[in-house]
């Protein structure tokens, strides 16, 4: 199936939750927030947040700014 | 001197030199930045992970004693400062947020209609918020009605070194209104920062002109001596001036007197 990943439309299995798309992208899960078709997704509930086909995720951390 | 402190969102800091953590050629390079500042409170900002390059988490470089201040930037409107905002305290890093809302890209001038409808809804879910904003009084009142902690004026635009173009303005704000104000943005010379505290402004953010600095850690130690000597003047009451020459010595009792 495919969601939208930071805008990018991205292949995943079926069954993948949060935690296993953040994995499977190295991308340590305590360092990022994610927000699912634009609702904030608890940190603690990554791993039983299951994706579905067309979904959109945005993966952010902090940067450097002013 | 009492000591003086700089109480901002319920806490109390010794320096009153905020920092930004944009623009350094190397992040490895900010914890001596901030250990030569003294500065306490550091911006940052929120983007999307590079899923193609795997960049370092500014958070890592960043002393754990100092408040983080989470700026709102690439948020054009308020409901999208909102959304950052909302993500920012997610990440866990506590209340405070620096609102940003900017449409403009060539002089990223604030809009201070999206920011006050941000500050407002914000305030009120818990944040301690900090907008940044043009140096004008109505939007500053505007700020203040809608629960702002403090209010920070454009010394000029984002990143520009110009210094404090709005000097007029921003000491109205300090004059009329009654939340700290903090001078953000444009300056770029230690000279500026003082200049500001001088005036009264209750603190100065600065990024640009440390970071882009040829030493950046001796610039940081500058600002944050700037910073102080500046409030210190301020506190001491400048003495007056005058358009004629005032005598500093005695106008009596010199050698030629009979």
């Amino acid at each position: 199936m495919i969601v939208i990943l930071n805008g990018e439309r991205t292949e995943i299995n079926n069954n993948t939750s949060v935690l296993a798309l953040l994995d499977s992208k190295q991308i340590a899960a305590d360092t990022v927030v994610v927000e699912l078709n634009k609702e904030i997704i608890p940190s603690d509930t990554f791993c039983n947040t299951m994706l579905n086909d067309g979904d959109h995720l945005e993966v952010l951390r902090f940067v450097g700014g002013g | 001197m009492s000591e003086d402190l700089f109480e901002l969102g319920g806490r109390k800091f010794n320096s009153r030199l905020l920092s930004g953590t944009g623009k350094f050629a190397d992040d490895s390079i900010i914890p001596a930045v901030c250990e030569a500042s003294g500065s306490e409170i550091i911006t940052v900002a929120l983007r999307r992970v590079d899923l193609e390059s795997k960049t370092d988490n500014v958070i890592n470089f960043i002393p754990k004693h100092m408040q983080l201040l989470p700026n709102t930037s690439g948020a054009r409107t308020a409901d999208e400062a909102v959304r950052i905002a909302r993500l920012a305290r997610a990440m866990g890093c506590g209340d405070w947020i620096k609102i940003e809302v900017i449409s403009d890209n060539k002089y990223l001038l604030p809009d201070g209609y999206e920011t006050a409808k941000a500050t407002e809804i914000l305030a009120k879910e818990g944040f301690i918020v900090l907008p940044y904003v043009n140096a004008d009084l109505y939007i500053a009142r505007s700020l203040v009605d809608a629960g702002a902690a403090a209010v920070m004026p454009l010394g000029s635009p984002i990143g520009t070194n110009r210094g404090l173009q709005t000097r007029e303005m921003v000491r109205i704000l300090i004059e009329e209104i009654s939340l700290p104000i903090i001078v953000d943005a444009g300056i770029g010379r230690p000279s500026e920062a003082c200049e500001a505290m001088e005036m009264g402004a209750d603190a100065c953010l600065v990024n640009t002109a440390i970071a882009t600095a040829c030493d950046p850690v001796t610039m940081a130690k500058a600002f944050g001596r700037a910073v102080k000597a500046g409030r210190e003047a301020y506190l001491s009451g400048p003495g007056a001036k005058h358009r004629q020459a005032m005598a500093s010595s005695p106008l009596t009792g010199f050698l030629s007197e009979d």
